[in-house]
């Protein structure tokens, strides 16, 4: 065999394990979902095989399903806004600290050494009726009786910035890495004051880490099913959780399969519409 | 355009004095060179002057004016930087255009300047590109037209030139250098290069380990080394133990093993007070190598010595040569055939080409 071919054969031989593993563990249940979503559940609890459009049309037509949709759009939205508000000047700190930069990379991957369903749960432990805010509160003397904070749209939205914030702030610090401190200096040195070089230089410069950040936060916050389970109300519930309310309480597999390919496809169109504006390069760069 | 002055300046990171009680002054338009080896302080000293580092001690005068407490957007300098620093996702018009959004310059006249400042750079028909499709020499032009436009008080360059490959260096050394005279801007410029430093100054600052070594014009430096570092840092030198027998008006007495006693002009020897321990600075193009039995002229000193090693460079050869106890080099233009190692050779030495330095 030549040298090119063996050049050529190499990478395959490489990836054969990991694209085996995407393809069985990935690849293959999906399209049971897809085949699964066209069976139709029968008032008996069997499953009929078949080419059946009914789950389609109830998922896509119901407007049950697509408030909830949209709930679970605007909750990712907020929630990667306060992640952006929140993580880049964190970033920002980061990127720019001489000695420290190590240890403060470090704090940051810390919460990941402990499962991201305690870090949510940690929050009853906080804001519940006997938690440790309410115990302060009581104590100090502000209020009689303790206040239900838990179980609404908010303490959702904080659970999920609580998870989400460091991918936000390892994407903008990734990014905010690549840009020549010089730049800065020269925008100084042309007269710009070091806000206005921020404004014209470094920010710029960034938005494809914060992009990314963005695209990350998005995607698994709108694809969480534990967070509103935990610290949401009844009227919280996102649309993962209707695929596992179909899916695992009510055993309708077929709406449960046509419910979560509709999620993915509209998750889907959004990753394909900032990989046709920015590259999934920058993502790949923040996620290493 | 604008006068420089250092006062006492001290530059301390932590533990490491980067540079200590540095005082120095450039005059109004002239092209003053940091010279030195990586790490000797030129950069500290030239982001003290940009006001991107402060100063631990001493002053900074631009003017005649102190600007320790100026913020550096409000200095007015023209800072280069040796990878460019070009702002990558704005076009070559809009980065030159950049300093004079924040100077009150009405539109129409932005677009003016821009454009005169690609001509003098003699790159009028690029400012549409992003500086990316630019090649490395194309793009430190830009850099400069960008620090240039503003009618900066001072030129600051921190080795723009050591990024590029050496015939696009030299041609760039001859662009910048005629760039400087035609507008006149006072420039500080920083590089580890002895010959841009000899090529292109009025005055050449030599600075070694935070000190300033030595300051003067370039054949000053060159010729009249104030000491051992300079002597070596700048071309090839030898440096020879000597004793210097006395000092009157026409020049210092030196006394050598190889080369017996000569006279070194006065002028040559500034720093050597009178009798005593010294040091012989020959450089190496100064000694020549010639054929044992052709006779020397007057006023040449001339001594046997064997070739050990020959260093051909194409017009020039560099002889390694054994004269008594010492190895010396030569480094000689070369007239019809080099000789080879092992010639008996006669060493050839002009007291007047010879510089003194008290031993330290
Ligand atoms: N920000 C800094 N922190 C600590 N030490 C520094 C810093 N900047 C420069 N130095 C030290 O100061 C000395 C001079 O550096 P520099 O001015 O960059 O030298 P040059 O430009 O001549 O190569 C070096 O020893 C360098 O390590
Ligand atoms: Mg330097």
């Amino acid at each position: 065999m030549s040298v090119e071919a063996r050049e050529a054969r190499q990478p395959w031989i490489l990836l054969s394990p990991a694209l085996t593993a995407v393809f069985l563990l990935l690849f293959v249940p999906l399209l049971f979902i897809v085949v699964y979503s066209f069976w139709l559940r029968t008032a008996t609890g069997a499953d009929q095989v078949g080419f059946f459009l009914d789950n389609w049309r109830e998922a896509l037509s119901d407007a049950f399903y697509r408030d909830i949709l949209l709930f679970t759009l605007k909750i990712a939205t907020i929630t990667t806004l306060v992640c952006a508000l929140m993580g880049y000047p964190a970033a920002y700190v980061i990127a720019r600290s001489k000695g420290n930069k190590a240890l403060l990379l470090l704090l940051l991957m810390l919460p990941f050494w402990i499962s991201y369903i305690i870090r949510t749960m940690s929050w009853i432990n906080i804001l519940g009726v006997s938690g440790a805010l309410n115990t302060a509160l009581l104590y100090v003397g502000v209020i009689d009786e303790p206040i239900q904070m838990l179980y609404n749209q908010t303490t959702v939205i904080l659970g999920l910035v609580h998870f989400l914030l460091p991918f936000m702030i390892l994407n903008v610090f990734v990014s905010l890495e690549g840009i020549d401190t010089n730049l800065e200096d020269a925008a100084n040195s042309l007269g710009a004051t070091r806000w206005q070089a921020f404004l014209q230089v470094t920010l710029p410069l960034s938005l494809p880490g914060l992009a990314a950040g963005g695209l990350l936060c998005f995607v698994l916050g709108a694809g969480t099913y534990i967070t509103p389970l935990v610290l949401g109300g009844p009227s919280d519930a996102m649309f993962a959780n209707l695929v596992f309310e179909a899916i695992i309480t009510q055993l309708n597999w077929p709406l449960g399969s046509a419910l979560s390919l509709m999620l993915l496809a509209v998750l889907g169109a959004l990753v394909m519409v900032y990989n046709r504006y920015l590259g999934m390069a920058q993502l790949m760069k923040g996620l290493g | 355009m604008s006068s420089v002055h250092l006062n006492n300046i001290v530059k301390r990171f932590g533990a490491v004095t980067a540079v200590q009680k540095t005082s120095l002054e450039i005059q109004e338009g002239a092209f003053v060179t940091l010279l030195g080896p990586s790490g000797c302080g030129k950069t500290t000293n030239l982001r003290m002057i940009a006001g991107l580092l402060d100063p631990t001690e001493g002053e900074i005068l631009i003017d005649g004016k102190r600007v320790n407490d100026v913020p550096i957007h409000k200095r007015n300098l023209g800072l280069v930087f040796q990878n460019y620093a070009l702002f990558p996702h704005k076009t070559v018009a809009e980065n030159v255009a950049f300093g004079l959004k924040y100077r009150d310059v009405p539109s129409s006249d932005i677009s003016r300047r821009v454009t005169e400042a690609l001509e003098l750079v003699q790159l009028p028909d690029v400012g549409e590109r992003y500086p990316k499709e630019l090649s490395g020499g194309q793009q430190q032009r830009i850099a400069l037209a960008r620090a240039i436009v503003i009618e900066p008080d001072v030129l600051l360059l921190d080795e723009p030139l050591s990024a590029l490959d050496a015939n696009l260096r030299e041609d760039m050394r001859v662009e910048l250098k005629r760039i400087q005279e035609r507008i006149g801007v006072t420039t500080v410029f920083v590089t580890h290069d002895q010959s841009e430093a000899l090529a292109m100054s009025d005055q050449i600052v030599v600075m070694s380990a935070g000190r300033v070594e030595q300051v003067g014009a370039p054949e000053e430096v060159y010729n009249t080394p104030a000491s051992e570092f300079v002597a070596n840092f700048l071309g090839a030198s030898n440096i020879l133990a000597a004793e210097c027998k006395s000092r009157s008006a026409e020049g210092v007495e030196l006394e050598t093993p190889i080369f017996g006693k000569l006279v070194v002009p006065a002028e040559k020897a500034p720093n050597l007070g009178g009798a005593g321990p010294a040091k012989l600075v020959i450089r190496a193009e100064k000694l020549l190598v010639a054929a044992k039995d052709a006779a020397a002229p007057d006023g040449v000193i001339s001594v046997p010595a064997t070739i050990e090693a020959v260093d051909y460079q194409g017009q020039a050869v560099r002889y390694f040569v054994r004269a008594g106890e010492a190895q010396l080099q030569a480094i000689n233009m070369i007239d019809q055939r080099p000789f080879a190692a092992g010639d008996e050779v006669n060493l050839r030495l002009r007291p007047i080409d010879c510089a003194a330095l008290p031993d330290q």
